[in-house]
């Protein structure tokens, strides 16, 4: 029988390899998967790891995803550091995203002429404002009334996902685009700055990339990013220090809600260049699998989170190249984060061998 | 009246579900484990128990595939958080992550697909009855069952042995643990029972409700489940009365809709999930309330030291 006995002190070592190892532990149910749907596994395999490395145009696609997939996990590990349970993030990227959609519609219908560098910060405000207002929500309704933050912020994705589908259906419903649920396409004074010429990569991955710069210092160098994280494995010492557990409740939840309304102000202005019902990605909930990959940690959250999108690339490749419904990715997601999960066991047990009694 | 009627019966069929569900959770609970993964778990048991009815023709066939399936996920998850005691609201994540993929990438072959010719449930004589035949005797069997079932946990609950040790590992597993009782193995237990209800939540909605396979059909309703043990404060009738509640609102709301009321129909989809938050919030209030009835273990971990 193996019996587990607890480590002394966590395993540093096992918290890096935990993701390792359940990547390895995906890579093998996917070439059985493979196997047992009659494909060729090292096709299969191709697709999802080595395709979407594969060339300048595939790569920048990679930072392309990563963008909306990093600025949601940073806030989500900021939360889960401070063990507060926000689930819903894909409904405040919705919001951000009907934030940015509602700003690029208003700069499109009044015609004006706005220098890109000019469109992007507000784009980012607006996005801000929209997801942290969702997240506002949540945190107003756990303070003052004890409500589950874990069940009103998923509640709210469903209201959120209805939101934009009435309004895309509804009020801002393109009146040339053949009834087809979609906003006009935005003027070319909404898109955002590109990186690259011809590529879609746009300026976002560096906001993102320096946000998880600046969620590494707030949360390791700064004085009030300790204060939120003692809160989460100790609350009782975070009461004993004086650290108010209410400020902890706001800070983190309307940074996440403005890190996810920012993403979805990108996804809009960025590659969709109009709101549409087909905004709702689930980025939102991808990021949740980033944040624990990423073991809580910005770099981690940024290294997860291209990983992650190699998973949604080659979701899409699966479907046009190897002929496998695009749903493999959520499959491959799930079992990557079971894995991680069960790995991560052994960051605070030893496995011992122990003859049964 | 012929609205009123249709509205009762269409309330008591959205309810089912969802109290079938809750009950599930709440045997789950009350042995001190959270188990998030309930849309998940609904999910796979609602394609499960399409696919069984597709193949078979039956009904039952398909409820026991999705019981089945439900408690299979609820064993894996059971295993992670209890052996390896891993988190549970991450694990349970996980499970409603991983639910939601699995069950859209093996139902491909299913969408769109319709179940052969529905059986009549209706009962004889009783289905005549001006009024009471319309509002009430037109059901799936389940829904006259689910209320069985009720009774029956709250019996197991308060009136069994066996139930008050399960408590009793809720309330303290430390206590129990050292008195002797296999805490992990009971829970384990509980978590599977909990899953096999839910698989039959999902597979109603998949083979009475909808009847067709969807991806992510579900729609939150396992979300809701949950909500729905906390605004029992973790008592088998009033996760009934809450589940009639809410598949009353979800009814009206159609209703509504059907009556040709002037909101747009996406607002009015909103209600069972904005009620939810409401009803969250009124019955969350008073915390003291809610500590005084929630399960003392619920969601920590338990490894016992030998």
């Amino acid at each position: 029988m193996i019996e587990l006995e607890a480590r002394t002190a966590p395993s540093l070592w096992m918290s890096i390899l935990s993701p390792i190892f359940a990547l390895l532990i995906t890579v093998g149910v996917a070439t059985l998967l493979f196997l047992s749907l009659g494909k060729d596994p090292v096709r299969g395999l191709s697709v999802f790891l080595v395709e979407p490395f594969h060339g300048v145009r595939a790569l920048t696609e990679l930072g392309l995803k990563s963008t909306p997939l990093i600025l949601i996990s940073l806030g989500l590990a900021l939360c889960y550091r401070s063990n507060i349970w926000n689930i819903g993030a894909e409904g405040q990227y919705l919001l951000g995203a009907i934030a940015g959609g509602w700003l690029a519609l208003a700069v499109t219908n009044a015609g004006i002429d706005l220098p890109r560098w000019i469109f992007f910060p507000i784009a980012i405000l607006a996005g801000a404002l929209g997801g942290g207002l969702w997240a506002a929500v949540v945190a107003l309704l756990r303070d003052r009334f004890h409500a589950s933050e874990i069940l009103v912020s998923l509640m709210l994705v469903y209201v959120a996902n209805l939101l934009l589908s009435y309004l895309v259906f509804g009020p801002w419903k393109d009146p040339n685009g053949f009834n087809f649920p979609q906003t006009v396409s935005f003027s070319a004074s909404t898109e955002l700055p590109r990186l690259l010429r011809g590529m879609r990569l746009h300026a976002g991955f560096l906001v993102a990339l320096g946000t998880a710069v600046g969620m590494w210092i707030f949360l390791f160098r700064m004085h009030r990013g300790i204060q939120l994280q003692v809160g989460g494995p100790s609350p009782a010492a975070a009461r004993y220090a004086g650290f108010s557990s209410r400020s902890a409740l706001w800070t983190t939840l309307l940074v996440s809600g403005a890190l996810a309304g920012v993403a979805g102000a990108f996804e809009v202005s960025g590659p969709m260049g109009q709101l549409t019902p087909y905004v709702a990605t689930g980025y939102g909930f991808t990021a949740i699998i980033v944040a624990f990959v990423g073991r809580l940690h910005p770099l981690g959250c940024v290294l997860a989170s291209v990983l992650l999108s190699m998973f949604l690339i080659g979701g899409e490749l699966a479907q046009s190249r190897v002929g496998l419904p695009s749903a493999l990715s959520g499959v491959f997601q799930g079992v990557l984060l079971f894995s991680l999960l069960a790995c991560d066991t052994l960051i605070l047990f030893r496995p011992r061998w122990r003859r049964p009694a | 009246m012929n609205e009123l009627a249709s509205l009762v019966a269409a309330t008591l069929s959205a309810g089912t579900p969802l109290a079938i569900a809750g009950l599930g959770l709440l045997v789950n609970e009350r042995a001190g484990i959270l188990n998030l993964g309930a849309e998940g778990m609904m999910l796979v048991a609602a394609l499960a128990g399409f696919a069984a009815t597709f193949h078979s023709g039956s009904d039952w066939v398909g409820f026991a595939a999705g019981a089945g399936a439900g408690a299979l996920v609820a064993a894996c998850f059971g295993w992670l958080v209890i052996w390896l005691n891993t988190n549970q609201y991450a694990t349970g994540l996980a499970v409603s992550l991983f639910g939601g993929g699995f069950s859209a990438f093996v139902g491909v072959p299913y969408v769109g697909r319709k179940l052969s010719e529905r059986s009549d449930y209706s009962v004889p004589v009783l289905r005549d009855v001006p009024f009471l035949g319309q509002a009430l005797f037109r059901q799936h069997p389940l829904v006259y069952l689910v209320v069985g079932a009720a009774v029956a946990v709250a019996w197991f609950l308060y009136r069994t042995r066996a139930g008050l040790v399960l408590r009793a590992i809720g309330e303290a597993p430390e206590s129990a643990h050292a008195l002797g009782y296999p805490v992990r193995r009971i829970r384990l237990l509980a978590v599977v029972v909990g899953g096999a209800l839910c698989g039959v939540a999902g597979a109603y909605f998949s083979i009475v409700y909808a009847p067709l396979w969807v991806e992510g059909m579900v729609a939150g309703r396992g979300w809701i489940a949950l909500a729905l043990t906390v605004f029992a404060t973790w008592r088998p009738a009033r996760v009934l009365l809450g589940a009639y509640l809410f598949g009353g609102v979800t009814m009206l709301q159609l209703q509504l809709q059907g009556m040709g009321v002037n909101i747009a129909n996406q607002l009015m989809s909103m209600l069972p999930y904005l009620s939810t938050v409401f009803v969250l919030v009124l019955i969350s209030r008073n915390p003291a309330w809610i500590r005084l009835n929630m399960p003392a273990s619920l969601g920590k971990p338990f490894f016992p030291t030998l």
